[in-house]
């Protein structure tokens, strides 16, 4: 007989999310390839007799083009770079793994080499080598995150209360961008705003066309840019309709406003323009990084932006992302390290990606953390959205690490959200700017997202962003705006971020505010990791902001546990108990705890229910029941045994209060048994029926077909093994080891009945 | 440091008081060109001599207005300006004392007539 053509399992995987995936086999021709292409250049390094750089890995200068002329002039270190060009790649990368080498020693290092070397050593690191690269080399040591504020509608109640709540779960950077150009100026100051509820100094940014963004910058209404895109290759650079001199004089454009900005890169832009030059991902963007530092950017926004499914359709992509991180670190520039596309279908490839960056931290391990629902994320989903935190906070919590964010409780979310919408409505109506109702900040206080909303004015956001513009409105107004309206702390930390520009200790590299107002960036917070018990290390308050997800219980609650139903049974101890010798008899031992104190199974049948199930089920089949408690012992084998000893048939039921039953027999071992429900979380009251009418046939010698334990796909220890700890712990403390066996009088009070 | 913005109030006098009386003006909230070299300073000192030209270039930049900055970022962008135009704007930011602005404006025509990246 032939098989066939298909094997079931192929269907099912067919099916599975990480199948919506596309998976590109590698092409050098079109630059689809990750990390090494046929066409990579050799490094190299020529310089002139003046000193001038004449070849550029592998370029003479007359071939240069205009990434090449800008690295060639301002990129390289022509003092180092000899040196630094003849040390073989393997050692650099050895260096970079080595914690007795210091930062500050590869930093030099790279400084003297080219797009084409820096590159061939970054891709000789394998993941676990990358982290502990990235560990050391990343500039700030305090880690950080930033978060995407957008929504569809550019309701700016709801970006205020969105940034105030996303301040208060601990993000340092807050980027919005606009469905519609003409809102920018609008969101700009909604979210300047709502950044300055709760807590000061978080960063904002409205990501726009370069000539706008600098515009609003030069208004104050935001106060740092990152859209400041470079390519690795000329074509897609002056597409994209700028050239490294235009982006070098943009840089200084946004520093001589005292304006925090970082350039932005990565994987893909070029393949997706189709104008790769048949170099791999990882050389285009050793080529950005170079550029970046050459044209005197503080920072870089790669590893991971839009192009990132371009890098994860071929092999080697995630490691080449990642790889793009650590070539920024090297450089001694703020890593601003991706995260921020929504790489995959599959949850499990996407917390892939993201994972290991995680773990070894960055100085903004998500450049855009989705901080809103999906739906509303108007970069396009990020890797991590809204519905995600609770994820994100369970993993800082499981490995220790400090992803940036803390755990929020409900009403201090809505506090935020409360003030911040509030304070839009009043500077909106205050400035002449739009005028919302009581209702629709309340619904933006409320609200998932902008489709919890209902339908606004459609005019009301585009009057108010070109008023802004007309009247001039900047940071100095909206802060004597949020005064005259009585809110004066946000009011004090607007103005503060604009002192804080003029102070300008904020243009170093990757610097943040912490809450406090202070400046964290390489030059005060330098990353000093040298191996282990050195770099950040997690205080011990931050750990216990870390671990206090709202989620986690004490013992005494998960140990209480909620009945799905009202039945009661009262026990009273009536003396010792005595063995039986009725031969129909069955008798059901109890545990220590069962009952008292602790009611509910972990199925959330109340113990009453089970018990009552089981007794019915015994008097079904003929039999009669008797109960003991057993609290000798917390051990069901063990109390089953006895309660078959105890009985005249020599069958008994032994029964935990979190719902688990075994069928004994007074012959057996105590660890044997005739029947076990060891599934406790899934045994309903007709399985406890069964149980006990089986037990009552085997008093007769019958042998009924003996129950299959409920089997289910979900992470069944995950859901409850918490609380069987708790439960257990009960038991355990109620337990009173030696003690004989004593008859109980079952007073059932039905209250259903 | 006694930080003072580009109209000389103090850091410490940028209050909510002088934003309520309507006292503060948009050049009191902007970074003075001596902060943006203090800051350049520190960046050399720190090991990034590229930054360290980025905001000398910006101290420069400080003192010309909004627009201006605004249109020399555009006239940089390709094929917007010939090379007599460029020339014009690098003369100009001499003139204005900005010479580390006006030396990159005139590399980049240099390299623009090379590149075919001129108007």
């Amino acid at each position: 007989m032939s098989a066939g053509d298909r094997w079931r399992r192929f269907e099912v995987l067919s099916q599975r999310p990480v199948n919506s995936d596309g998976f590109a086999a590698e092409n050098p021709e079109l630059g689809l390839i990750a990390i090494s292409s046929p066409y990579d250049p050799q490094p190299s390094l020529v310089l002139g007799a003046d000193g001038r750089i004449v070849e550029l890995d592998g370029k003479p200068e007359g071939a240069f083009d205009v990434i090449d002329a800008f690295i060639a002039r301002h990129g390289i270190d022509t003092y180092i770079a000899p040196a630094a060009m003849a040390r073989p790649d393997i050692e650099i990368a050895r260096m970079l793994t080595d914690p007795s080498v210091s930062r500050s020693e590869i930093v030099v290092l790279a400084r003297g080499m080219t797009p084409a070397k820096l590159a061939r050593i970054v891709a000789l690191l394998r993941p676990p080598e990358l982290l502990i690269a990235i560990a050391k080399m990343r500039v700030r040591r305090t880690p950080s995150i930033q978060a995407h504020i957008t929504n569809r509608a550019d309701d700016p109640l709801l970006l205020a209360a969105d940034a105030a709540a996303a301040v208060a779960f601990g993000f340092r950077e807050l980027e919005t961008t606009v469905p519609v150009l003409g809102d920018a100026p609008s969101n700009a100051v909604a979210l300047l705003i709502g950044s300055q509820v709760g807590r000061p100094g978080a960063l904002t940014q409205c990501s726009v066309e370069e000539a706008t963004e600098l515009d609003l910058g030069m208004r104050s209404l935001t106060t740092y840019a990152e859209t400041v895109s470079l390519y690795g290759t000329e074509q897609v650079f002056t597409d994209g309709d700028d050239t490294p001199w235009s982006k070098a004089f943009l840089a200084s454009a946004y520093a001589s406003r005292g304006l925090k900005m970082r350039v932005t890169s990565g994987a893909g832009a070029e393949v997706l323009m189709g104008a790769a030059e048949r170099k791999s991902m990882l050389y285009l963007e050793s080529r950005c990084v170079s550029l970046a530092r050459a044209l005197g950017a503080q920072g870089v926004q790669n590893g991971g932006i839009d192009g990132a499914s371009v890098a994860g359709s071929v092999p080697g992509g995630m490691r080449e992302l990642l790889a793009e991180n650590l070539l920024v670190m090297m450089h001694g520039l703020e890593s601003c390290s991706g995260n921020d596309t929504l790489v995959s279908e599959s949850d499990l490839r996407r917390a892939a990606h993201t994972v290991p960056l995680a773990l070894t931290g960055s100085d903004f391990i998500f450049s855009g953390f989705g901080a809103v629902a999906a739906y509303d994320n108007m970069f396009g989903p990020s890797n991590f959205n809204a519905d995600d935190v609770d994820d994100y906070l369970v993993m800082q919590r499981d490995w220790e690490i400090d992803g940036g964010l803390r755990p929020v409780t409900e009403r201090a979310a809505l506090e935020v959200r409360e003030r911040a919408a509030s304070a839009v409505q009043a500077v909106y109506r205050d400035l002449g700017l739009a005028d919302y109702s009581d209702e629709q900040v309340a619904a933006a206080v409320a609200a998932h997202g902008s489709e919890d909303l209902s339908d606004a004015d459609p005019a009301a956001v585009p009057g108010a962003a070109t008023r802004i513009l007309q009247r001039g409105i900047g940071g100095i107004e909206v802060a004597a705006s949020l005064s005259r309206c009585g809110f004066g702390a946000e009011a004090e930390r607007v103005l503060g971020m604009l002192r804080e520009r003029v102070k300008g200790d904020y243009l170093q590299p990757a610097a943040i505010f912490d809450d406090q107002m202070r400046v964290l960036s390489k030059v005060t917070d330098p990353n000093d990791y040298s191996g282990p018990g050195t770099g950040y290390v997690i205080s011990q308050q931050r750990r216990a902001e870390i671990a206090a997800i709202r989620q986690q219980r004490q013992v005494p609650e998960l140990a209480a546990g909620k009945a799905q139903d009202n039945s009661r049974v009262r026990l009273d101890d009536i003396g010792p108990a005595v063995a039986g010798s009725d031969p129909a008899e069955v008798v059901i031992g109890v545990s220590p705890a069962f009952g008292r104190p602790l009611s509910v199974t972990l199925s959330g049948i109340s113990c009453a229910a089970a018990l009552a199930e089981l007794v019915g089920g015994i008097e079904q089949a003929g039999g009669t029941a008797r109960v003991v408690r057993v609290a000798s012992t917390v051990d069901l084998g063990r109390i089953g045994l006895t309660a078959a000893q105890l009985s005249g048939s020599g069958v008994g039921i032994g029964l935990q209060a979190k719902g688990t039953a075994v069928v004994h027999r007074s012959d057996l071992a105590p660890l044997a048994n005739l029947e076990l429900l060891s599934t406790a979380p899934l045994i309903t009251r007709s399985m406890y029926r069964e149980l006990g009418r089986n037990a009552a046939l085997r008093t007769r010698g019958l042998e009924p077909t003996a129950m299959r334990n409920p089997y289910t796909s979900q992470a069944i220890t995950a859901r409850y093994h918490a609380r069987t700890v708790a439960m257990v712990a009960v038991e355990r403390q109620c337990a009173e080891p030696g003690a004989k066996p004593v008859e109980l009088r079952v007073g059932w009070a039905d209250e259903e009945g | 440091m006694d930080v003072r913005a580009l109209s000389g109030r103090a850091a410490a006098d940028i209050t909510i008081a002088a934003a309520a009386s309507g006292q503060l003006s948009a050049a009191d909230t902007r970074i003075h060109p001596e902060t943006l070299r203090y800051q350049a300073d520190v960046a050399e000192q720190h090991g990034n001599p590229e930054l360290a030209g980025n905001l000398r270039r910006a101290a420069e930049l400080a003192l010309l207005p909004d627009a201006e900055v605004l249109a020399i970022y555009e006239a940089l962008r390709p094929h917007r300006c010939t090379l007599t135009e460029l020339d014009a704007i690098a003369a100009r930011l001499q003139d204005a004392g900005a010479r580390r602005c006006a030396a990159l404006v005139r590399e980049a025509n240099q390299v623009y007539q090379q590149r075919h990246l001129t108007a």
